[in-house]
């Protein structure tokens, strides 16, 4: 094939064909992960399907669904309207904050009627389709010249001043690391990249005063929790007992006593590993650990296939982000880094955020299903 | 990198300190509740219970499962009265507490308002009858002091048993209840239960009931206290009976007496206050913590002394003119015109004054003090009950010491009639009198049939009794004199004597003087003393023991400010006397083995 395989060209790959792409590998192993999570909300609920596991498997089946439908369609799609998704969802985030609904100290969610939706989780995708598509129509020779990183770090920042006003700093960082990773993807020289993270360092005694209070004191009991055991730190103590407790078998299924008895705050949600560690015990724990690292293995080496610089990059950025996403989730419950309101990708309950990433994968498995497809640098601002 | 970060750590955590872990989580999830142990119960020597346990019933609500608490309160209202305040307080704790939580609605319920709880259960949801156990004195104020009370743990009072910190825990404040508290308390049970993080009880892993408190047998004859409390009523009295022969108590009773039940329910801070600084001392047990000048009661002792130091003969005769001049004073006998001629028997029976002022100046206070103290005065006689007293028996070293002068002659004449420094409470008075009757051993008292053996009792061996060294041809004599008393017409208690056959009495009556009559005061004419205010008049004293032929039992009464113990003191102590051999007659009539039945394993 040459470099100027048209849109029609395509076209003409069957939809039969493309299902026949699919990798049915990855496809396992995201049900294999979803069904620790509604294993675990089963239990979270002390034994029942109500309030959260059959949602949850509910959505995860909608989610499939949705997976296979983005694969489908031709990775030039997201391509061209990645800008617009983009200002949709960075639209969405202002509206967040006139209108949305509070919970738990932070305006995150939308109230649509049927369902809430999460527009900071649609960012996680839709920056990074964004920024790929960015740094897809820029020459390569031109992409170390500082010049060309003002519009990328305008991508980026934009939706992060608007979370952290949520204020919402879990998301916010993830934000910053995936866009960051995607500069380095994309070819950054680390050295700049070490210099702007180096600039934004200074940045944070500046930024120390934004922050809101709860936020301050999460870092600071961070550094000692013990040293608030009834307030903030009773998250981090009780999470660290309940996983030292689960040991390397774990207790049992449904016999998590520190999750079972309530010990354990939110663990339907951001703690949901430490249940997953205190039931099935060390074993359980690294083996969904292995099969999220499966999954990024899978997504990096689907990036290194796509034959076009967006598929490359979109693929990165969204492995690269789900990484995050459980990486800090595990290190944040392990009591390694602070507490900062990350959910456990595909386990943790929660709609958008199974919905976005069922997306993401969809589009990686989009970017395997296309990866033969080469796109021309200018060919989005042609079609455009 | 990063991989490995996250998977050492968790290692750390599940592994290497996996263990610290788990015991963290077991903290969390195991709660031990402590299951207070059933209190032992306080029976007298004949079994009849004087503290028991009574079941207490109270209601309690738990707001969680019910529906609509204003319904629930109107309808509660309509059966249980409810004052605002309590209303309040039950609004308030709602509020405040998890919604499991039982708040209590009313303590202390009769049968008609549980009964009436019980049928309306239907428009009560969530309101229970719950049951507790809280101490009970049947005999009320009969037997306050010798009972003592339970009451609420201070904070002084926190020690090693957790039990302590139990809310609503009571233990014993006075009495037997404070001296036997640890063996009456028993061990408390424990209930593991598992519990959420909001603290609501999941269930019960594990149970150990625990142990109830030890029964603990009086030597007390719960009549007799009944009888004496009830003869000394509207007087500030104390009384003792006890065996003269095995020590045990059969009475001890102080007036005016105090209900303990009042102190379990908790007490007003205003009954407090007029328990307290009530002149006549209700909360203060006389008979171990009153402290008298024995007055002519104490004449046994120089008796015995001068007697037994070869100081006096038998019949060695003095001559009373009525006062006995010493220097510039001049001491007075009770009779002005004088006895005359008196040998010991004589001056015993007739209690002269000048008798004894003559053989105490002869004898010394030490020689006097000495004798005394081997009666059991002076020094705590160790009964198994708090509070009691060393009363006083002066020496010259003592006064050198304490008062820091030297002992002038008379105050010795002064102590050969029981006054002046020397001091006792009416248990030593019982316990003289005891000692002089017995055969002249050294018996102690005592109110159990059980000695403590640290949290639990055993039954008081059969006790032996060290001789006091006296010469029972001494003893004889002074007991001659203590039959004259009441048994000759010339004797200070002869119209009390006891003129049932084979019932007689001996004894000894006194007056103590609360505060010394002045020359100015004699010579204008001594004060009835009747016309004196409460607090100046006389002590009356009397000692007692029967039968007079085989003497057993030794009794001692004083009533504060009564006056003159020949017309006061006296006859109370033959109606003890003539009472406790009635019925130790009756208990001898139903049971073989006298107070043996009290006994647990009889």
């Amino acid at each position: 094939m040459t470099m100027t395989v048209g849109y029609s060209n395509a076209l003409q790959m069957r939809l039969s064909e493309k299902f026949w792409q699919v990798n049915w590998s990855i496809i396992l192993l995201l049900c294999l992960a979803a069904a620790v999570g509604v294993a675990m909300l089963y239990s979270a609920a002390n034994g029942s399907w109500e309030p959260w596991a059959a949602r949850q498997a509910i959505r995860f089946a909608v989610g499939m669904v949705v997976l296979l439908s983005v694969a489908v369609v031709d990775i030039r799609f997201w391509l061209r309207y990645a800008y617009v998704f983009y200002f949709l969802s960075l639209f969405l985030l202002a509206v967040v904050e006139v209108m949305g609904i509070t919970g738990m100290g932070a305006q995150r969610w939308l109230d649509l009627g049927l369902f809430q939706l999460q527009p900071s989780e649609i960012m996680k995708v839709t920056l990074v389709l964004a920024l790929a598509r960015y740094f897809h129509g820029i020459d390569f020779e031109d992409v170390w010249k500082f010049t060309y990183l003002i519009v990328p770090l305008a991508l980026i920042l934009a939706p992060v001043a608007l979370i952290l006003r949520q204020p919402d700093l879990g998301t916010a960082i993830m934000l910053v690391l995936g866009g960051g990773a995607l500069f380095l993807l994309a070819g950054v020289r680390l050295w700049k990249l070490t210099f702007l993270f180096f600039g934004m360092l200074a940045v944070i005694p500046v930024g120390w005063h934004f922050l809101h209070t709860y936020q301050k004191k999460r870092l600071l009991v961070f550094l000692d929790p013990e040293s608030d055991p009834l307030g903030t730190g009773y998250h981090i103590i009780q999470s660290q007992i309940a996983l030292g407790s689960g040991g390397i078998f774990g207790k049992g299924f449904l016999k998590g006593s520190q999750s079972q008895l309530n010990f354990l705050p939110e663990k339907q949600t951001d703690f949901i590993f430490t249940m997953l560690a205190e039931e099935f015990g060390l074993v359980g724990g690294l083996g969904l650990i292995g099969i999220y690292l499966l999954l990024v293995t899978y997504g990096f080496s689907i990036a290194l296939q796509s034959r076009s610089q967006f598929g490359r990059l979109a693929a990165l950025g969204l492995t690269t982000t789900f990484f995050l996403y459980f990486f800090i989730n595990i290190a944040m419950v392990t009591g390694l880094i602070p507490v900062v309101g990350v959910p456990l990708p595909l386990v943790s309950y929660g709609g958008t955020a199974m919905l976005t990433l069922m997306f993401s994968f969809g589009i990686i498995m989009g970017v395997y299903v296309h990866r033969d497809l080469s796109i021309g640098r200018r060919w989005a601002s042609q079609v455009a | 990198m990063l991989f490995s970060a996250l998977v050492g750590r968790l290692y750390y955590l599940q592994i290497t300190e996996s263990d610290r872990y788990a015991m963290l989580a077991e903290d969390n999830r195991i709660n031990l509740r402590m299951l207070p142990p059933p209190r032992g119960r306080i029976i007298d020597r004949h079994g009849v219970p004087m503290a028991l346990n009574q079941l207490n019933y109270h209601a309690i609500l738990i707001s969680e499962l019910t529906p609509d608490l204003e319904a629930t309160f109107s309808s509660l209202e309509s059966v249980l009265p409810i004052s605002d305040r309590d209303r309040q307080r039950i609004l308030h704790e709602i509020r405040h507490k998890h919604s499991f939580v039982p708040v209590t609605i009313r303590e202390n319920l009769d049968w008609d308002d549980v009964a009436r709880i019980e049928v309306n259960t239907p428009s009560l949801p969530g309101v229970f009858i719950e049951v507790s156990q809280s101490r009970y004195y049947p005999f009320a104020e009969v037997a306050g002091h010798v009972l003592g009370y339970v009451a609420a743990v201070s904070e002084e009072e926190q020690g090693d048993d957790p039990l302590l910190e139990l809310p609503g825990f009571r233990i014993g404040k006075n009495g037997v209840e404070k001296i036997y508290d640890l063996a009456l308390r028993g061990k408390a049970g424990t209930s593991h239960i598992e519990v959420d993080a909001t603290g609501r009880v999941i269930r019960e892993l594990e149970r150990d009931e625990g142990q109830s408190g030890q029964e603990l047998v009086l030597t007390i004859d719960s009549g007799l206290q009944d009888y004496i409390i009830h003869r000394l009523e509207g007087l500030s009295a104390a009384a003792v009976v006890m065996d003269a022969l095995s020590g045990e108590v059969l009475a001890l009773v102080s007036t005016p007496g105090f209900d303990p039940n009042v102190f379990n329910k908790g007490l007003s801070e205003e009954a407090w206050r007029d328990l307290v600084s009530n002149s006549r001392g209700p909360l203060v047990n006389k008979s171990i913590s009153g402290q008298y000048a024995p007055g002519s009661t104490f004449k046994m002792m120089i008796a015995l002394a001068a007697l037994e130091d070869g100081i006096i003969s038998p019949d060695q005769r003095f001559f009373c003119e009525g006062h006995m001049e010493l220097g510039d004073s001049r001491f007075h006998c009770w009779k002005e015109e004088g006895h005359g001629t008196m040998e010991i028997v004589s001056a015993l029976q007739q209690s002269c004054d000048v008798y004894f002022f003559e053989v105490a100046r002869r004898t010394g206070i030490d020689r006097i003090s000495e004798m005394a103290r081997r009666f059991g005065l002076g020094a705590k006689l160790g009964i198994d009950l708090p509070y009691e007293r060393d009363g006083l028996m002066p020496t010259r070293d003592w006064k050198l010491a304490v008062i820091g002068s030297s002992w002038q002659l008379g105050e010795t004449i002064l102590a050969g009639i029981g006054q002046g420094y020397v001091l006792s409470t009416p248990l030593q008075l019982a316990v003289m009198m005891a000692r002089l009757i017995n055969g002249g051993v050294a018996v102690e008292p005592y109110v159990t049939h059980d000695l403590v053996d640290g949290e639990s009792t055993l039954q008081r061996p059969e006790p032996v009794f060290p001789s006091l060294g006296v010469s029972s041809a001494s003893l004889a004599i002074v007991k001659k004199g203590m039959d004259a008393v009441t048994n000759t017409p010339l004797g200070t208690a002869f119209r009390s004597r006891i003129q049932e056959k084979g019932k007689e009495m001996g004894g000894k009556t006194g007056t103590s003087q609360v505060r010394r009559i002045s020359k100015w005061e004699r010579e204008s004419g001594v004060l009835k003393n009747r016309q004196r205010p409460w607090k100046e008049r006389d002590h009356a004293l009397f000692v007692g023991y029967a039968p007079y032929q085989n003497p057993r039992f030794a009794v001692s009464v004083v009533v504060e400010h009564g006056g003159g113990g020949s017309k006061v003191a006296a006859p109370v102590g033959r109606d003890i006397l003539l009472e406790t051999q009635h019925r130790i007659e009756e208990e001898g009539a139903t049971t073989t083995a006298g107070n043996a039945m009290a006994r647990r394993d009889g």
